[in-house]
């Protein structure tokens, strides 16, 4: 089993997308809230564009000497009283976690944020189990309520309302406490007490890893609600789940990274929490965990080593790429099909779902490049949605009407006098068409653009003839 | 995947990770490897954080308000009690706090500030609980906590009030300070390292930022500082 997507329905999840007059609301809060914090961020930091370089460097070069930082990692854990599990797959991932949670005798577990415990739906493994898996993340936890997937990776309830949010806490906490459901400050401190109890109740508690430094053996996590040191720090057991691209040299290295990552994700200084894990609990400690497991996920990443997609396994998961988007920003999330939306989405899940359960993805774009440009590790985003198109192409998985379409073209385009007599002849008709407006409301064969919007008219010359007037006229 | 029968994830993701990446088998670990992690290099050091005094507690103390987290500046350790009273009395909580047995604060003089200090492990729904921190980060006016008995980690998120006593003598400019730091203490780290910078907050409701989500809802430093002259 690889990574789970419903990216097949992308066109029809977009229709869904672009007519849901709540999510285009909640959208539009992403432009004014996360962007503009990055920008003013990112001019505080003069060395921002300086530290883009270092990171991607890093990254690159854990990536080259992955294996043995891998081994280094391991080594630091066990020597610190901790274990690390190496899983294939997910479901590997999933076998290895219940095991662990069976030995604990464990029915209630609690969790932090983890989009790789998304990828491999741990939360249906553990509950298909008898394990009562709980989300605690404010928007982890809304979406679960709801019975949905988290639609951003660093928001998981963008696309959700206040009054939907109300509505979700009527179904599963019954009446409403005495400060009602119409504020966001009251239905957070509903959601805080209720889940407080659970994070006292819970047997295991799991949490993903932004990092995992070798050097030390420790993993960080990067919050700014706190769950995550509730859900690691109460019960008996934390297990922390990442993927085998997450491990980092040095402490140093984690700190250049946690620099650039909360700037591009939510454009603070600083997350409020940014945690460091060694091992378990010491002989003289009187708290915290007493076990302390690392599984290090690969589902399909080794594979994307020494490919052209090695790149974004540089990825750190900031969600910059999804909030500049012009597409992420008209379609949220959801339409994905997929817990890895927008551009990184669009690289990333073909690469771990396969192409053609995901070749609509790398689609999806408009080529504008505003993700590669606030990328904090330089990911060639619109590159590698290239590299994807090509591949589909290749493969012959491409819509047959597309593939006649660039036959045809290609066709004329080798026959430079038959091209154009035909562009001429073709400009001409669209200015005719395009009327004094000069511009068409509809298109042959071209209803997926007028349907949103119109096409302006061409000057009813082609640029070849233009040219050539041009340099007659001189 | 040309792996032998009943080969364990471990050996099966290494094996991959190794095919990918054009070696042969396992393979020595190269020099850059095995330099980099004995001898750990500083990346990019903001220069907004090389400073002297005065001037990296006016940024501590900036970077911090602009977290959410609240500061008073205080002359002494002494003081401490007093400033907890009048952090009760403003936010109009009952003049109570929880401080763990070990912590090097249970041997103030509780007596003058008319707090009722009880030295115990901080419980969820703790109106006050009171923390050291090792060491304050200019740059992002964070604070640095290790775990052990003199601050249990579940201290620093189940209370609803986290004070704070920072040193001025803790104050650095820098994350990479910390590291260094640590390091001549001599590592392993403790269990858990915490940057904590200002109160727990969620913005997962409508992009509404509101504090308080899971953790503290409040911050406050206590920043003893003997040339605060206050
Ligand atoms: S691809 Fe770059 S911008 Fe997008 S989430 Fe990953 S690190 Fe952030």
């Amino acid at each position: 089993m690889t990574l789970a997507t419903q990216s097949r329905n992308f066109p029809e999840q977009v229709r869904v997308a672009r007519a849901d007059g709540n999510l285009q609301q909640a959208l539009g809060r992403l432009k004014f809230g996360l962007t503009l914090m990055r920008g003013a961020a990112v001019d505080r930091l003069p060395e921002f564009e300086r530290l883009r370089d270092e990171a991607a460097a890093i990254r690159d070069h854990t990536l080259t000497h992955l294996d043995h930082y891998l081994l280094r990692f391991e080594q630091a854990v066990t020597e610190r009283g901790g274990h690390v599990h190496f899983a294939v797959d997910a479901e590997s991932a999933n076998a290895i976690i219940l095991e662990i949670c069976r030995e604990a005798g464990a029915r209630k577990v609690t969790k932090g944020k983890s989009m790789v415990t998304e990828e491999i739906e741990l939360n249906e493994h553990l509950a298909a189990h008898g394990i009562e898996c709980l989300e605690t993340d404010l928007g982890e936890y809304i979406v679960q309520l709801r019975r949905e997937r988290p639609s951003h990776i660093v928001a998981p309830a963008i696309h959700v309302l206040k009054s939907q949010v109300a509505d979700a806490f009527a179904e599963h906490h019954g009446e409403a406490p005495p400060g009602g459901r119409d504020e966001a400050a009251s239905l957070m401190a509903e959601a805080r007490a209720v889940i407080r109890r659970h994070f006292l109740e819970a047997d295991v508690g799991i949490t993903g890893a932004n990092f995992a430094i070798a050097e030390t053996g420790t993993t960080v996590i990067v919050t700014n609600e706190g769950n995550g040191d509730l859900t690691q720090s109460l019960p008996k057991v934390h297990i922390a789940v990442t993927g085998i691209e997450k491990v980092v040299p040095t402490l140093e290295d984690a700190s250049t990274l946690i620099r650039l990552l909360s700037r591009s994700a939510t454009g603070q200084e600083a997350a409020v929490y940014n945690t460091f894990s060694t091992g378990p609990r010491r002989a003289e400690d009187p708290d915290g965990p007493e076990a302390f497991h690392v599984v290090l996920v690969d589902n399909g990443r080794s594979s994307m080593l020494g490919s052209e997609f090695q790149e974004m396994l540089r990825c750190i998961r900031c969600g910059a790429c999804l909030n500049h988007c012009p597409v992420y920003g008209q379609v949220g999330g959801q339409a994905y099909g997929s817990v890895y939306p927008g551009p990184m989405g669009a690289v990333l899940t073909p690469s771990l779902a396969g192409i053609d359960a995901a070749g609509h993805l790398p689609n999806a774009s408009t080529f504008c490049g505003a993700c590669e440009a606030v990328c904090p590790v330089r990911i060639p985003l619109p590159k590698m949605m290239r590299h994807w198109r090509e591949r589909e192409f290749e493969s012959g998985l491409a819509p047959r009407t597309q593939r006649l379409g660039l036959g045809i073209w290609r066709f004329a385009a080798r026959r430079p006098r038959l091209y154009r007599t035909l562009a001429a002849a073709g400009a001409r008709l669209l200015r005719i068409a395009g009327g004094r407006r000069g511009y068409l409301r509809r298109l042959p064969l071209g209803r997926g653009w007028t349907a949103w919007r119109d096409l302006p008219a061409p000057a009813g010359e082609t640029f070849h003839a233009a040219w050539r007037r041009r340099r007659h006229e001189r | 995947m040309g792996m032998p029968p009943g080969a364990s994830g471990r050996d099966q993701v290494l094996a991959s990770v190794r095919r990918a990446l054009g070696r042969k088998g396992e393979a020595p670990e190269p020099e850059a490897v095995t330099a980099r992690l004995a001898r750990p290099q500083q990346n990019t050091i903001p220069m907004r954080a090389q400073l002297q005094q005065p001037e990296l507690t006016e940024l501590f103390l900036s970077m911090a308000a602009d977290a959410q987290a609240t500061v008073v500046r205080l002359p002494s350790r002494e003081r401490v009690p007093a400033a907890v009273a009048d952090f009760c009395r403003e936010h109009g909580l009952s003049a109570q706090a929880v401080i763990a047995p070990a912590s090097p604060l249970a041997d103030l003089d509780w007596s003058t500030g008319g707090v009722a200090v009880e030295t115990r492990a901080v419980r969820s729904g703790d109106p006050v609980a009171l923390a050291t921190a090792a060491a304050g980060i200019a740059e992002t006016g964070t604070l640095a906590l290790l775990s052990g008995p003199e601050n249990p980690v579940t201290g620093n998120f189940l209370p609803d009030n986290h004070l704070v006593v920072l040193e001025e003598r803790d104050l650095l400019g820098t994350p990479e300070d910390l590291w260094a730091m640590l390091r001549e203490r001599g590592l392993p780290l403790p269990r858990t390292v915490n940057w904590i910078t200002g109160p727990s907050r969620s913005g997962d409701i409508e992009m509404t930022m509101l504090m308080g989500a899971h953790g503290p809802i409040r911050l406050h430093i206590l920043f003893v500082d003997a040339g605060s002259g206050a």
